[in-house]
């Protein structure tokens, strides 16, 4: 364990780990802290329609007012904030996974499987993303947030696989995939133990990236009110503000603070990827 | 090669000094470094990785980037200081008076232009006025002082062999008739047949334009076979210089000495030796003489105190404490056995 | 003679490119031999040391391992060929794993090729292949690779090689990026492996100095062709075909009374374009005859110990064997290490 702080400590120096990367991580880390445990502190019933007094703005009793369908806002703001990332959590990991897979298998077998798969993630790429997620989302009845982080994942799986599949062909030249085979690693091996470890930064940074993108998406198809209804998200509270009209009423403690906490995890999200570029990429790092 | 000794020095480096800044304290790449150069004159400058070679080429024509930088000391060419010009000054002597064949140069040609195109980029930043016709004109003729056919320039460099790739970069360095040209490791990807050709080409150039040429490398037969002055660098400094046949034949350096036992010959089967250990890191010099854990002859001075480059025999320099009191290295030890480092 | 690894009329071609064109070569299991093989940048030198580690397959010919065709052996044969043909590359930094400390490669084959059934033993047999190749196993383990010098790595990739006692080791320049003090060393190194070890070692190279210094016999390619063949005495210390010739003269020797010879012929238009059915080196021989365009020359022997495929010996008879290595001689005891 000491190694690894005196490993921290060495990056750290080094410039490896920079400050955009220890803001970034520091603004996630608050936002998920604030999801985690700010369901400790309130009561949920408070968010749902009719709990409480409709339309006041922020006072002493309703940290950030309450909306016209008598929710309390600051309540709901900590339910919705974990709710979204899951969603883009859920839609990263499904994105990456398959990306991942698909890219490690088209670049270690190429032939067919390669071409097959190449082409179904170029043409997707090329897809505008937003009016395909509104065509199917607009078709599914029953929308839950599980639901909705797989159609995100659905056009969020091209980027990682391209570049996973460009690594696996650069690396698999490297000499010392060689020295493995004769060293005696088989095929799989070569690919856990050789390749794997040095397409790491690559999966991290896709990661990253497409978390980001699935989370904008889902915001977007959530605030055209394709979202699913019944849940508590960023996405739809901006829906259900845009609904009331709570911009012409002044009612901005309604849709300011979920764009707040949209755009900090945002903020986060961008300073940790550039953070992490340089850490991954050690010659980027000066000090 | 004949060399006007009795000529005025075209370069004159003194005290040269280039460090590294690691996160440990200066890297000493190139540690109080000065040598002169005649017109016409081949110097080698052989050393190993580790010894500041490539630091103290590119130092020459101030290209040293960051985090290397030039602490102290002068390179006077044709008595002006090219380390205290202004940038504006410094690009104009760069090609035009002295010119560097980088490592790898030929990587160095941009791959997506035309030979000629690289070849008039060049011409063009110094002598702007050039018409088309002239500039055409002059790159033919360059491409045929090293050897190249005229067709070559309208080439793109993957097209051409590492040899030929070599040769152009000879000719962009010579395309304004430099008078000193810097050529670091220049044949270091290339088999001996075209090791030859490029060599000799050089040669050839070098005594058309009257210029001196600074050869950088590790190859001490190749030195030998090209070079008039043979400097041996160690650890950033030179620890001998002189003559090449002189420095062969009898040198005064135990790590010239060991160098030269360690090349193979192919007249007689020998045993194959090497030097032990490994040369400093450059954070961290010993202290006296740099190679004294590797000496033979280390003794009590060598530990404590640098020595200074001395004439040992006329115009054999040699920075060694052994002398003057010796006039000549003695016989090396015999190795037993084999070490562990 | 049973052979170790025999190479029949092996050619490779890559599209309309012929990197190695009908080549022959055998080296005997009886006698551990060091071989050289020589030649210039797309003389076939790598394409034939790729094939005897079982990289590449030729286009025709085969090349047999003990017997057996590399090609078409069974997964277990070829486990087993693959543990006794072991390879040292030439870029002491790309072998590496950058993500591994370079024990990596010493415990991997220890471990699949179950070389050791304790750890106690896995561990003793790394520092023992350490320190036969001069290397401290307490400063050399634990490290990363960017932590040791090119000279320090190359010598653990030889560690590594001599760690599975192979019977053939195939070095491509194993020195060629290494620095030239610590050159002889590792060299010398892979000489005593040959003699005490008594593995066989294919030394790939363009350095006809060291191939000299270390090689009982070698094989001098040109464009996939052999051109010489033999003793090493004979071949480098007085070599017959013209390539051969050229190629040694241009060793750069500190030896300043053998001074580089004269330019090599250019390869003229009328020569580059005249269609050659012959000899490869026809173009740019300077001893070019009508008959060399012809067709390409047999392999005469105009010495005991050497073959030449050239027409200037066409008075010298014809080898009886296609095999090259009949010709070469069979390995010296080494000269003892002299005091320097």
């Amino acid at each position: 364990m000491n190694r690894f702080w005196a490993n921290l400590k060495r990056n750290y120096e080094q410039g490896r780990i920079s400050p955009l990367l220890i803001v970034g991580l520091s603004i996630l880390l608050a936002i998920v802290l604030f999801g985690l445990i700010g369901p400790f502190f309130t009561d949920v019933t408070h968010a749902q329609v009719g709990a409480v007094r409709p339309r006041k703005p922020p006072g002493p009793d309703y940290l950030l007012g309450t909306d016209s369908q008598g929710r309390d806002m600051w309540t709901l703001l900590i339910y919705a904030t974990p709710n979204t990332l899951k969603m883009g959590l859920i839609a990263g990991f499904i994105g990456v996974g398959f990306g991942t897979a698909l890219g490690l298998i088209a670049g270690q077998f190429g032939g067919w499987i390669d071409a097959v798969i190449r082409v179904i993630s170029d043409s997707l790429l090329t897809v505008p993303a937003i009016a395909i997620l509104v065509i199917i989302a607009g078709n599914i009845d029953r929308m839950t947030t599980f639901v909705m982080a797989l159609v995100v994942a659905s056009l969020g799986w091209m980027f990682t696989a391209r570049t996973v599949r460009a690594q696996v062909l650069t690396i698999r030249e490297k000499a010392y995939v060689e020295v493995a085979r004769v060293n005696g690693e088989g095929a799989w091996e070569i690919l856990f133990r050789e390749v794997m470890p040095n397409i790491m930064p690559y999966i991290v940074a896709s990661f990253v990236g497409t978390v980001s993108g699935s989370i904008l998406a889902v915001i977007g198809l959530e605030a055209l009110g394709l979202g699913a209804l019944e849940e508590m998200t960023l996405g739809n509270t901006i829906y259900w503000s845009q609904q009331s009209a709570a911009v012409l009423r002044g009612y901005w403690w309604w849709w300011a603070p979920p764009i707040v906490v949209i755009a900090m995890i945002f903020i986060g999200l961008f300073l940790t990827s550039v953070g992490f570029d340089r850490f991954a990429n050690p010659r980027l790092a000066r000090r | 090669m004949a060399v006007d000794m009795t000529q005025k020095p075209i370069l004159v480096v003194q005290d040269l000094n280039v460090h590294y800044d690691t996160g440990k304290g200066p890297a000493k790449a190139v540690n109080d470094v000065s040598f002169s150069l005649r017109p016409g004159e081949r110097l080698g400058l052989i050393g190993e990785s580790g010894s500041g070679k490539t630091t103290m080429a590119t130092a020459l024509m101030r290209l040293t980037r960051a985090p290397g930088r030039i602490v102290s000391g002068s390179v006077e060419l044709d008595g002006q200081d090219l380390l205290k010009l202004s940038d504006k000054e410094l690009r104009e002597v760069r090609l035009r008076d002295i010119a560097l064949m980088p490592q790898g140069a030929m990587s160095s040609l941009n791959p997506v232009m035309r030979l000629e195109e690289q070849m008039i980029d060049a011409i063009v930043a110094h002598v702007p006025n050039l018409k088309r016709p002239e500039l055409d004109a002059r790159v033919q003729q360059l491409l045929k002082q090293v050897g190249l056919a005229p067709e070559v320039a309208r080439r793109y460099p993957h097209e051409l062999s590492g040899g030929m790739k070599q040769r152009a970069a000879m000719a962009i360095a010579t395309s304004l008739s430099p008078k000193v040209i810097v050529a670091d490791e220049p044949t270091s990807a290339l088999d001996v047949v075209v090791q030859r050709q490029v060599m000799q080409t050089l040669g050839r150039l070098q005594d058309g334009l009257g210029a001196a040429v600074v050869l950088i490398g590790h190859d001490m037969g190749l030195i030998a076979q090209f070079a008039d002055t043979v400097g041996v660098m160690y650890a950033g400094k030179i620890v001998e210089i002189g003559p090449v046949r002189q420095m062969i034949e009898s040198p005064k350096h135990p790590y010239t000495k060991l160098l030269v036992e360690s090349l193979p010959g192919i007249e007689v089967k020998q045993a194959l030796v090497g030097i032990p250990g490994l040369p400093p890191p450059l954070v961290n010099l010993p202290a006296g003489c740099s190679f004294n854990p590797r000496c033979p002859f280390a003794f009590e001075r060598c530990r404590s105190e640098t020595p200074m480059l001395q004439e040992v025999v006329p115009s054999q320099f040699a920075a060694c404490h052994l002398y003057p009191e010796h006039s000549e290295l003695p016989p090396l030890p015999a190795r037993a056995g084999r070490e562990l480092h | 003679m049973s052979a170790l690894i025999e190479a029949r009329g092996v050619t490779k071609r890559y599209g309309s490119f012929t990197a190695l064109d009908d080549v022959t070569l055998t080296l005997s299991d009886s006698e551990p031999s060091m071989t050289a093989v020589a030649g210039e940048s797309g003389s076939g030198k790598t394409t034939l040391a790729r094939m005897m580690l079982g990289f590449i397959d030729p286009t025709e010919g085969s090349v047999e391992y003990r017997g057996k065709n590399i090609a078409t052996m069974s997964a277990s044969e070829k486990k087993a060929f693959r543990r006794e043909v072991q390879p040292v590359f030439q870029d002491p930094f790309e072998v590496f794993n950058p993500f591994y400390r370079i024990d990596n490669v010493l415990t991997t084959p220890v471990k699949r090729y179950r070389l050791a059934d304790t750890e106690a033993k896995a561990q003793a047999l790394i520092e023992d292949a350490l320190k036969r190749v001069g290397l401290r196993p307490q400063d050399t383990l634990g490290r990363f690779p960017h932590e040791l010098s090119g000279g320090q790595r190359q010598r653990v990739m030889v560690a590594r090689a001599v760690l599975l006692r192979p019977r053939m080791i195939v070095a491509d320049e194993p020195v060629s990026m290494v620095d030239a003090s610590l050159r002889a060393t590792i060299l010398d190194e892979l000489r005593t492996l040959n003699r005490e070890l008594g593995i066989s070692v294919v030394y790939i190279t363009h350095d006809l100095t060291t191939a000299f210094q270390i090689c009982d016999n070698i094989v001098v390619l040109y464009r996939g062709s052999v051109a010489e063949a033999g003793a090493v005495e004979q071949v480098i210390g007085s070599p017959k075909h013209p390539y051969s010739q050229l190629l040694v003269s241009s060793i750069p020797l500190p030896d300043l009374s053998k001074a580089w010879g004269a330019d090599e012929i250019p390869v003229t238009e009328a020569n580059a374009a005249r269609a050659n059915n012959g000899c490869k080196f026809a173009p740019r021989c300077p001893h070019v005859m009508e008959q060399c365009w012809q067709a390409p020359p047999p392999k005469y022997m105009p010495d005991a110990q050497r073959l030449a495929t050239c027409f200037l010996y066409r008075d010298a008879p014809v080898s009886p064997d296609a095999d090259v290595a009949s010709v070469f001689r069979p390995p010296q005891a080494a000269p003892v290490s002299q005091g320097v």
